[in-house]
């Protein structure tokens, strides 16, 4: 699913991560992409799927695909699995601290495969 | 300036109390204090005595904060005692020779015990009961008897008797009145006592004068001693103990030319001054309007007092003391309020007995049924800090005062006395004076549960007795305050823990999400997932991993390993009570070495490697599985460790074989997933060498079986561990654990360690013993159920999941890539490998790492 809010890419942008199956229902896993670490997140048993970088600035380790997925005030969020601030899957800010911020990615589903655009 | 000379004779605990009243008032510097205590120790808890024979030890009793006296810079005398007071030099004389200057003297000598003329009073083997060093000296003897004697059936005389069953002897107990507890207790709570107490194995003797004790017919042991009573009759014994009264220890009064009542006591005024304005007396040893006060609340009041003297505060004053009190001898609960006897002219009394289950309750009540005047109970005593608070506060009686000692029937309630009518000054907790007013205070400055005010105000953390109405007071406070008090853990969940387990088991519900769906809205996060996670592991014990619970996990429990700052995790496999072969040594080593990880030993006898990534450790269990390792849960919040000591295999002084017990324990409890982590320990004799008293469930072994401890704790907030029961066989020592250890998981707060959930379990210990030991809920045989269910569903998670290739496949680093995750850096130190710190990976990201994770 493309997120509606994510501007067009251009289709040559779009790298191939792995298969939705790959990730767990309500879990993420971490791509690593033109020496980027993405954290990819399935929300939901369907194929929602949002992408934010791995990198936790708190702990300043590549984390956050590890956290626990949920929602707070009904913003998405994934906790962070080393000191737990939440960071918001849209936008990838920091609920604790919206100074801090993460970067978001474009992904989407295209025949079962989950892609990413940088 | 000159600093005021200030000594203090005595250190018992009232004598303390005046020391840490003027420490806690910020002015023990304003004094330069001196203090003389005959005792080779320090103020120790002597109403808590007999607990010395149920393992406790002499430092567990101390009073004595850390460095008190020297970060307060109070001189304290030990094994010195005062043998005169020159007034007019205003000096004290010493046994050693001193001399010491006073500007203002304290006397807290205390009491002793009365011994009566007795022909034979002064044989080996004939003991009285007051300092640590008459218990050492009451073991030693016991060793060697069988039977043992209490002369005296009162209150301390019971304590003791307590003792002497401690020890395993035939218990006996000599009144010279016809009833027990004769102060305090009337006949009919006199008779039910006396049935209880004979239940427990004591043989009670009452209306029996002591004449003589002579020599038994025993030979060695079981009857050294014959005691001779007045009506023709002898009792064998092997030893004696004497507990009838106590006098005041007035001797330095005389020739000082202070005043000494009749039948002794030094004669103080309402500020507790002797006749010599600058000599006060508190305690034991002062007689106040003719009355000696032998407990120890109004020595403490007492010691404010005089405390409040000294700074200046002279509005404070002694006016006497309530002499109610609630106790727990031998098991029994006992409980005098006010005029126990209706001895006030036209009093009325109501009572109820039930023979069946032996308790006896009693109310006095004045000629016009308004005013509760006293009361009895015995057998049972919760009804104590109301009809208390009743009668100090003048409260009005309902109209039918019967109910409140009638039992209840199915859904009916006490009728209350409304909180509100307590004035602010009712004094709630007497042992450590704890006002009402104080405890709103402290509600109001943040104290929300009862563990908090009891650490914030330290009611109810003495005797405890005051515990239901601490309680009470404290819903009633926030009740009023309009706080409501959200247990709820999360926001998507309007449930406490406990609630949620509730829900969760009896509507058989297996996954979060139908939890979520049922009872929650949204869609979960970090605190409800994991919680439910717990609960669901706890009652049905499936995977963590399968595809259902494996989303709710946190990431130790996700990747089975502790999660480490730089983002690698740690390994631990499990050591069964500390006790590894060599080739164990040997196998963990050498994994440790080919995947290059840093290993260091456990707080909790294990060993743990660190520096692992996510896609290592499967490999690394696949090897420590064939080495004959599973997984010792570090990473769950489940049983860790059972540590234990080398016992009784090797040790010179064990007397149980405590590794094997430790094992056994470990083995039956591994992987089960609790509110929070717990730590057990196995001691194979008193000197706890495993430290099980820091422990959620201790084991300490005695000659007889096993003690057992729990709720303590090391950690932030260290807490010494209750003694729950003691002297325990095999079997009713791991039904306890069982019982323990599901309703501690089916009743705490998510996180919450045993310390923290029996600090805030209404009724505490004692409430905490019911349902355990006399299974007073009904609950014994589904809790011990419950956890078979547990033992018997238990797999090594690590096994299960080395050999599930969709568990496995979950363990990338990247889900696209073989690579490492270059962020990680190591740097060595000490031989080993440690994370590099940020400043080193600065400079070494994009250049050759010191130690590469390669070559596997």
């Amino acid at each position: 699913m493309l997120k509606t809010d994510t501007p067009a890419v251009a289709s040559s942008q779009w790298t191939a991560v792995c298969a939705l199956a790959d990730i767990v229902p309500d879990s993420g896993v971490a791509a690593l992409i033109d020496g980027q670490q993405i954290a990819i997140f399935r929300v939901g048993d369907s194929d929602a799927l949002y992408a934010i970088g791995n990198h936790d600035p708190f702990s300043e380790a590549n984390v956050l695909s590890r956290g626990i997925v949920g929602d707070l005030g009904g913003e998405l969020v994934v906790a962070s699995p080393v000191y737990k601030q939440h960071f918001s899957l849209n936008s990838g800010i920091c609920l604790e601290d919206a100074e801090v911020s993460v970067p978001t990615y474009a992904v989407r589903l295209c025949d079962g495969i989950v892609q990413v655009a940088l | 300036m000159n600093k005021t000379k200030l000594l203090v004779v005595g250190n018992g605990m009232v004598g303390h109390k005046l020391l840490e009243a003027l420490v806690a008032e910020g002015a023990a510097a304003q004094f330069s204090i001196t203090v003389l205590c005959e005792e080779p120790r320090a103020a120790y808890d002597r109403v808590h005595l007999s607990e010395f024979f149920a393992g406790k030890s002499a430092a567990d009793l101390s009073l004595v904060q850390g460095n008190f006296f020297d970060d307060h810079g109070i001189q304290l005398h030990l094994r010195d005692k005062a043998v005169a007071i020159d007034r007019a030099a205003k000096l004290v004389r010493t046994a050693a020779g001193a001399e010491i200057p006073y500007d203002k003297l304290v006397l807290a000598t205390g009491s002793y015990p009365f011994v009566p003329p007795v022909p034979g009073k002064d044989r080996d083997g004939c003991f009285v009961y007051r300092t640590i060093e008459d218990l050492e000296a009451m073991t030693a003897w016991g060793a060697k008897s069988k039977i043992g004697v209490v002369i005296g059936g009162g209150l301390l005389g019971l304590e003791c008797a307590k003792a002497l069953k401690d020890m395993n002897l035939q218990t006996h107990v000599v009144e010279f009145a016809p009833r027990l507890m004769t102060v305090q207790v009337d006949d009919g709570g006199g008779r039910v006592l006396r049935k209880k107490i004979e239940q427990l194995g004591v043989t009670v003797h009452t209306q029996k004068n002591t004449l003589e004790i002579v020599d038994g017919a025993g030979l060695g042991v079981a009857g050294r001693y014959a005691m001779k009573f007045a009506d023709g009759s002898q009792l064998e014994t092997d030893m004696i103990v004497f507990s009838a009264g106590i006098r005041p220890r007035d001797e330095l009064a005389p020739h000082a030319g202070l005043n000494r009542g009749e039948r002794g006591g030094i004669v103080v005024d309402d500020y507790c001054r002797t006749n010599d304005p600058d000599i006060y007396a508190i305690g034991e040893c002062a007689l106040y309007q003719g009355r000696i006060y032998g407990l120890v609340a109004p020595g403490y009041q007492m010691a404010q007092v005089v405390a409040d003297q000294l700074c200046g505060k002279t509005e404070s004053r002694f006016s006497g003391a309530d002499m109610s009190t609630k106790l727990k001898l031998l098991g029994v609960d006992v409980a005098s309020i006010g005029d126990a006897h209706a001895a006030t002219k036209g009093a009325l009394s109501y009572s109820f007995v039930d023979e069946r289950k032996q308790v006896y309750k009693k109310l006095v009540v004045d000629e016009n049924g308004k005013q509760l005047l006293g009361a009895v109970l015995v057998g049972e005593a919760e009804e104590y800090g109301t009809l208390l608070q009743m009668l100090l506060n003048g409260m009005a009686l309902p109209d039918a005062p019967e109910m409140l000692i009638l039992p209840l029937s199915e859904g009916t309630s006490r009728p209350q006395f409304g909180l509100d009518a307590l004035p602010a000054g009712a004094q709630i907790c007497s042992c450590n004076n704890v006002s009402k007013g104080a405890l709103c205070k402290a509600i109001d400055e943040g104290c929300t549960t009862l563990g908090a005010l009891k650490k914030s105000t330290k009611a109810a953390t003495s005797c405890g007795g005051c515990g239901p109405l601490v309680t009470q007071i404290l819903k009633h406070e926030l009740k009023a305050r309009g706080v409501a008090v959200s247990n709820a853990i999360c926001e998507h969940f309007p449930y406490s823990r406990q609630e949620l387990f509730h829900l969760v088991k009896l509507g058989q519900i297996k996954t979060f999400d139908e939890l979520i769906t049922r009872h929650g809205k949204g869609r979960g996060c970090d605190i409800c997932k994991p919680t439910a996670a717990s609960i669901l592991a706890s009652i049905y014990n499936e995977h963590v991993l399968k595809p259902k619970h494996a989303k709710l996990q946190d990431t130790n429990d996700y990747y089975l390993a502790n999660l480490q700052k730089n983002g690698t995790y740690s390994i631990i496999p499990r050591v069964t009570g500390g006790e590894i072969t060599p080739d164990g040594l040997v196998a963990i080593g050498s994994i440790a070495k080919k995947y290059g990880l840093y290993t260091k030993i456990t707080g909790g006898q294990r060993i743990d490697m660190f520096g692992a990534q996510v896609h290592e450790l499967p490999l690394i269990w696949r090897e420590l599985v064939d080495a004959g390792f599973e997984s010792g849960h570090a990473y769950g919040k489940s049983l860790r460790t059972v540590k234990s000591c080398v016992g009784s295999t090797w040790c010179r002084y064990g007397v149980q074989d405590s590794v094997s017990m430790a094992i056994e324990i470990e083995n039956r409890y591994r992987g089960v997933r609790s509110p929070h982590k717990m730590k057990l320990a196995v001691s194979g004799c008193t000197r706890e060498c495993a430290e099980a008293q820091s422990k959620d469930f201790g084991v300490i072994a005695t000659e007889h079986g096993w003690n057992l401890y729990v709720a303590g704790n090391g950690g932030m907030k260290p807490r010494h561990a209750d003694l729950f029961a003691t002297d325990l066989d095999h079997d009713t020592l791991i039904k306890y654990i069982d019982r323990l250890m599901m309703f501690y998981i089916r009743t705490a707060d998510r996180l919450q360690r045993t310390s923290v959930w029996l600090e805030n379990l209404e009724g505490g210990i004692d409430y905490l013993r019911k349902v355990i030991v006399e299974d007073s809920l009904g609950i014994g045989a589904e809790l011990e159920a419950d956890m078979r269910h547990l033992v018997d569903t238990f797999e090594c998670e690590w096994k299960k999941a080395i050999n599930d290739p969709e568990v496995l496949k979950r363990f990338r680093t990247f889900v696209n890539s073989n690579e490492v995750d270059p962020n990680i850096l190591f740097v060595e130190e000490r031989g080993q490998i440690r994370p590099a710190s940020e400043e080193e990976r600065r400079m070494r990201i994009g250049n050759i790492p010191v130690v590469t994770e390669s070559g596997h």
